[in-house]
């Protein structure tokens, strides 16, 4: 197990280094200058201090090293668009609204998916089951920008407030702000989990050893509990992963509709304002981020299911 | 103790060579199969029907119409719909009606775009890795598990704003990251199917190893890839619809269903039929291509055959 987490550490690093690579290059090839954009023509001396300021009259590949070592240090350097701010500065004060929005969204996602998924398993072919079926397609059919101007419509207004999210106490307060775009963030993943989670069960409902336990006389809870849910929810875990990385892009779109200050909304606007080193290090951070939770994941997969384990092992 | 055992329990029972042989139902292919089973079912033969009817509109209601998409009646912007005007107009006083079939060329398009790209790389990439197993395997999986690791919607802004905005870099952001599914669902069935005897006796004709892949080894995985493809489609549509919804993806004049939806998304609290209409055509065709993928996978899964 421990050289089996090692060597996907191992591959994490290679996995960063590429897309640390990837996002330096590719910034240097942006058609856009972010010192003369926005502004009136700096005067040539301005503009020598500034691109000394931000190294830009070094070579790229003396660039590449020094953004390297400082990427490896955990800096990922200074606002272009907000002079003073360290990216680091920027990602700690928006990312926490993200953060809310894609856990909550998440949670409710699993939760709801999975017990949609069961029911409408046990349920088969009544109308509690093809009403799951028309959920998940819908949910997997409508974008969710569209659901979202939906809800909003539907909902917001007298109900529930339309756009914002609470400004102080960002973990606690202000419930009601953030329900109507987490029920639009986390609509797709209902849909996907219900969807698979729903054929992992009748997948398992198939097999001898359920009949077993339903001759040796367990009551059906403990079936369920002990022999379906165990079986039927490994391979939900392994879609875990994918799911975040989809719910913190797709942060984007609802961060934007519900004015949400978070971290998906500032870097589009970094990117509009070709903010060099806020889209690197939101492109590094978000992608850190995504491939963590992956190889947690992975291993997750492995404490879970002992079979994953030994095949890990072996290869 | 010894158990007697009727003789007569062994004796043939007798069958007649000519029936045993005979052929009862005339053979029909696994396509054909497939295809009688896929017309059985409503709900995705009407799915087929409406992608056709999308994709006849998209390409001929622009051609035939008397407005063009670019063209402005500013007197009637944000009108309703209307008898001239079926969608309404939007707020620079466009026709919808026609700016739907557009701006569904450039959403069908990436779709298909993605599909091609996505068959062509990812079934050889995957062919080729399992095939030859061992050290290129390794490499070649590392490869795709590394794309894989970077968020794919990331990888698609990054490479539309070095490009500059616009239908072709979001093409060639979508051709870098849309393969790797398909590749490692391909892999996993070559590893299957190369232990095959029909393999092995291409082996011994000497026949080349890549003839293998893109002729034995490929047109049996082919169900598996078109139903993986029927679910990719619509992926690559919501990409699409995504990118211009941040107003990276295509750009005016041109038009695509997620930027009108995105101008239509600042118009709803007034004028709901700008959002309404380009929000009902991706809808559909997403849920066209789902139901239709569904019914393929039914159809071309062997599993269910009795």
């Amino acid at each position: 197990m421990a050289q089996y987490i090692l060597k996907r550490v191992g591959y994490l690093i290679l996995t960063m280094w590429v897309i640390v690579t990837a996002t330096f290059f590719l910034m240097n090839t942006l058609p856009g200058d972010p010192i003369q954009t926005g502004t009136k023509l700096l005067p040539p001396a301005v503009e020598a201090n500034l691109k000394e300021k931000w190294g830009l009259n070094k070579p790229v590949v003396e660039r590449y090293f020094i953004y390297l070592k400082n990427v490896a240090q955990g800096n990922l350097g200074e606002s272009m668009k907000s002079p003073g701010l360290t990216a680091n500065q920027i990602i700690k004060e928006k990312f926490p609204a993200s953060a809310r929005l894609g856990l909550q969204a998440i949670c409710l996602g699993v939760v709801v998916g999975l017990i949609f998924g069961i029911i409408a398993a046990f349920r088969r072919n009544t109308w509690v089951d093809y009403s799951v079926i028309f959920i998940a397609l819908v949910g997997v059919s409508v974008p969710s920008f569209v659901l979202a101007a939906l809800l909003q419509k539907a909902l917001g207004g007298k109900i529930l407030p339309i756009i914002g999210w609470p400004s102080e106490n960002i973990w606690t307060s202000g419930f009601k702000y953030t329900i109507l775009p987490t029920l639009a963030a986390s609509f797709g993943s209902i849909a996907t989990y219900s969807r698979f989670m729903r054929t992992s069960v009748l997948d398992v409902l198939n097999n001898d050893y359920i009949q077993t336990a339903k001759a040796k006389g367990l009551s059906k809870w403990a079936i369920i509990r002990k022999h379906i849910l165990r079986n039927s929810i490994t391979p939900i875990i392994t879609m875990i992963a994918p799911q975040i990385a989809g719910i913190v892009t797709g942060s984007f779109i609802i961060e934007r509709i519900f004015c949400i200050p978070g971290l998906g909304m500032y870097y589009v606007e970094s990117i509009n304002g070709r903010d060099f080193t806020m889209i690197m290090a939101t492109t590094i951070f978000f992608s850190f981020f995504f491939v963590i939770s992956i190889v947690l994941m992975d291993i997750l997969y492995g404490v879970v299911d002992p079979r994953v384990r030994i095949t890990g092992e072996k290869r | 103790m010894e158990t007697k055992i009727d003789k007569e329990l062994f004796e043939v029972v007798g069958y007649d060579k000519e029936v045993s042989d005979a052929i009862v139902r005339p053979s029909i292919t696994y396509w054909q199969d497939a295809w009688r089973r896929l017309k059985k079912n409503k709900v995705a033969m009407l799915s087929m029907l409406l992608l056709i009817v999308i994709g006849l509109a998209c390409a001929f209601v622009p051609v035939f119409s008397k407005m063009d998409f670019k063209e402005q009646a500013i007197e009637l912007a944000n009108q309703g719909p209307s008898k001239e005007h079926w969608f309404g107009m939007d707020e620079l006083g466009r026709d919808i009606f026609v700016r739907i079939w557009i701006g569904g060329r450039v959403s069908i398009l990436i779709g298909l775009v993605g599909a091609f790209v996505s068959l062509v790389v990812g079934a050889i990439y995957g062919g080729v890795s399992g095939y030859f197993g061992g050290a290129v395997d390794d490499i070649m999986m590392r490869v795709v598990e590394v794309i894989v690791g970077i968020p794919y919607m990331i990888i698609v802004i990054l490479v539309s704003i070095s490009l500059g905005k616009g239908l072709t870099s979001l093409i060639i952001a979508l051709c870098i990251t849309s393969w790797t599914g398909l590749a490692r669902l391909v892999r996993g069935q070559v590893l299957q199917l190369k232990e095959s005897e029909y393999v092995l006796a291409a082996q011994m004709l000497g026949t080349s190893p890549m003839k293998i892949v893109l002729k034995h080894l490929l047109p049996n995985t082919l169900s598996v890839i078109i139903v993986n493809l029927t679910f990719q489609v619509p992926g690559f549509i919501f990409a699409e619809a995504f990118l211009s919804f941040i107003s990276l993806g295509v750009q005016p004049p041109y038009t695509s269903w997620g930027a009108m939806a995105s101008l239509g998304q600042q118009q709803m609290a007034y004028y709901p039929h700008e959002l309404f209409f380009p929000a009902a055509a991706i809808s559909l065709t997403m849920l066209a291509f789902n139901l239709l993928g569904d019914g393929l996978r039914d159809a071309l899964d062997p599993k269910l055959r009795q």
